[in-house]
């Protein structure tokens, strides 16, 4: 039987952009402009913004949420909100349980204090009593594999030193409800694993877990749910895989410029030597991908065909790459472009998507991280090689004159 | 007000830990340590002297011990003030990485500051008292009142600090208006000279409630009288009132913290 550990329900929060008043004498006439203008929460007035609008979810008790989006999506506000850091301006939160917030791995480190003392001090501000964090001060110096430095002042430590101490500490809390703000990127490729590993014994403990992360990888094998959010808003919640199919399909954290004027387009998009995408591929087949392109008005063009695994990319090709040319076209036209490729890649999900490039702007009358999901299966016959062998081809075509 | 007793109760180990780090770090590589604490209470003395000599020059008298001594004893409460508030106003914006990133009452920040000046004060009062113990200072029963004065300081202190640090955080230049004061407070305190000599103005000084606190604690430890019952509940009323105030304002302005710093 589950409970909810914790709630939003339609949660707004309102932003200033700029400054705000910082001395006394601006006090005075801020004062009486907000008077005059009577002031209503829910109307931005002036630099303000929505940094969230209309955010609900429920947490169980056990669940490990992970919320994902570009920068500036609302991500940390959240968790800031949480852990009652700030107040949202509408709506409300509910949470139940000794909660900790890990935003930042070492806040609160003192410099000059050595690194038992910032132990204490750091163990202290994460909510820790004096007898459980004496309890837990060898583990947290053996984790952090630093303890010949422990007796020194931590302005000595290097930068991976400081993180590493501070993760372990912030591991050893053991709150009901962990919010966890980007952290696990800190250390070394050893010490990342064992915060992995960690991490998933928190998990199997019962504690509540919301995990904010760019790296997809780490939100796929520790969340069970995640959350996409983008300016404020949720776009989808769901099951991790498809919350981080969806991420990339809208741009991921990077998303492409797109031209103002639309001047040509992707059409009739096929494909052959693959009868169905719905199931897996064998490793090795060979893929033809038709698109023909509609000119609208004139410009030259470079087309962009690529795969990406969970948001990185495996294979990137345009066609200035690959002839070193660039596609000239004036109103009217229309080319065929086949692009052929070997999919010699290893067993897994990858997307395929298909871009046009204006060569003189830089930007893209089209992009899709996503026209074609591709499964590569097992292969018992040899191992997977990243060789893909492409091949270009350019048909002209005609169509029929409109005018 | 329940509410917010219980969570400071339930933080307090954490308040205990931020004044542990200021006294540390007031300690670490220093050249004077633990001299620290008593070298501002020193420096007030040595203008004490210096003023009541002055006085016992242009009137002719002799200066007496007892004034010397009543500036020692006055001294460290009113260094324990000074820099108390220093430390309070500040608290909230030097640990601006705490404020911003972990919630936990933002109480603790000037109580701690607070918390660690009383260890300089506790620190200075045993050398005080082993140095007026040479000087054959007598004493009677009246030091009983002088946990109750203490007491007394370190709500106001407390009260005076909150809203301070609380207006530091909003308004950057309150942090100098308050050093400025604190400059030349020590000529609206009967420090270095005792209330009565204004003789019917006396009050005036005493309106301060640290004048009211110091002359108390010169009435009942050198002159071994009662404290004046009129000046005691004045004091109490500013302590515990001003100190119920400025926690209810903190308190209800807490949540724009994060937000305002």
């Amino acid at each position: 039987m589950s409970e909810p550990a914790l709630e939003l329900r339609s949660v707004y929060k309102k932003f200033k952009k700029g400054e705000g008043f910082d001395s006394l004498r601006d006090l005075i006439p801020g004062f009486f402009k907000n008077s005059i203008l009577n002031k209503k929460i829910d109307i931005l007035h002036g630099k303000e913004f929505w940094a969230l609008e209309d955010v609900s979810f429920l947490v169980e008790r056990g669940e490990a949420l992970g919320i994902i989006g570009p920068n500036g999506a609302g991500k940390s506000t959240i968790l800031k909100l949480l852990s009652g850091i700030i107040k949202p301006t509408k709506g409300v939160i509910i949470v139940k349980g000794r909660l900790s917030a890990l935003i930042e791995v070492g806040a609160g480190f003192h410099p000059d204090l050595t690194g038992r003392e910032n132990i204490y001090l750091n163990a202290a501000i994460l909510g820790m009593k004096k007898h459980e964090i004496e309890k837990k001060m060898d583990g947290i110096i053996d984790f952090s594999g630093i303890s010949e430095f422990i007796e020194t002042p931590v302005k000595r430590y290097s930068s991976g030193m400081y993180a590493r101490l501070g993760f372990s500490i912030a591991v050893h809390v053991e709150p009901e409800i962990l919010l966890v703000d980007e952290i696990l990127s800190v250390g070394d490729y050893s010490f990342q694993g064992k915060c992995i590993i960690k991490m998933n014994e928190i998990l199997k403990g019962g504690t509540t877990v919301i995990f904010i992360s760019h790296n997809m990888e780490s939100v796929l094998s520790l969340c069970n749910r995640a959350v996409l959010l983008s300016e404020g808003r949720i776009v989808i919640t769901g099951d991790p895989a498809e919350v981080i199919a969806e991420y990339h399909k809208a741009g991921g954290s990077w998303s492409p410029k797109l031209s103002e004027e639309k001047k040509a387009l992707i059409k009739d998009v096929s494909f052959e030597g693959v009868d169905s995408f719905s199931k897996p591929l064998d490793p090795g087949t060979h893929m033809k991908c038709k698109m023909k392109i509609e000119c609208v008005n004139d410009c030259k063009l470079s087309p962009g065909f690529f795969l990406t695994h969970h948001g990185s990319f495996v294979f990137d090709t345009t066609y200035a790459r690959m002839t070193g040319k660039v596609i000239s076209l004036s109103a009217g036209d229309a080319v065929e472009l086949v692009w052929e490729i070997d999919l010699n890649l290893p067993k897994g999900n990858y997307d395929l998507g298909l871009h046009l490039e204006d060569v003189d702007t830089g930007r893209y009358h089209e992009h899709s991280f996503r026209v074609e999901n591709i499964f590569i299966g097992d292969d018992f016959r040899y191992e997977s090689k990243y060789v893909l062998n492409p091949v270009i081809d350019l048909h002209p075509v005609r169509i029929p004159t409109k005018y | 007000m329940k509410e917010m007793i219980t969570e400071i109760f339930q933080y307090r180990n954490l308040m205990y830990i931020l004044a542990w780090r200021d006294i540390k770090i007031r300690y670490k590589q220093t050249v004077m340590g633990f001299l620290w604490a008593i070298f501002m209470p020193m420096l007030i003395v040595s203008a004490g002297i210096l003023v009541n000599k002055a006085f016992s020059v242009v009137s002719g008298k002799p200066m007496e011990l007892s004034k010397l001594t009543s500036v020692m004893i006055k001294s460290l409460p009113y260094s324990f003030f000074i820099a108390s508030i220093r430390f309070a106003t500040n608290s909230l914006v030097g640990n601006f990485n705490l404020v911003t990133k972990i919630y936990f009452p933002r109480e603790v920040f000037p109580m701690a500051a607070i918390l660690a000046n009383l260890f300089d004060f506790f620190l200075a009062s045993i050398a005080l008292s082993i140095i007026l113990a040479f000087t054959g200072l007598e004493i009677d029963y009246h030091i009983l009142w002088v946990p109750l004065l203490v007491v007394l300081l370190i709500f106001f202190t407390l009260a005076l600090g909150m809203i301070l640090a609380c207006a530091n955080l909003f308004y950057r230049d309150v942090k100098y208006i308050v050093e400025v004061l604190v400059t030349f407070a020590i000529f609206f305190t009967p420090v270095f000279y005792d209330a009565s000599m204004f003789g019917k103005w006396a009050p005036l000084l005493l309106i301060n409630p640290v004048g009211a606190i110091l002359e108390n604690m010169n009435n009942v430890i050198i002159l071994h009288q009662q404290p004046n019952v009129f000046w005691l509940i004045y004091v109490s009323a500013w302590s515990i009132g001003g100190f119920i105030l400025s926690w209810y304002i903190f308190h209800k302005t807490e949540f724009l913290f994060a937000e305002k710093i």
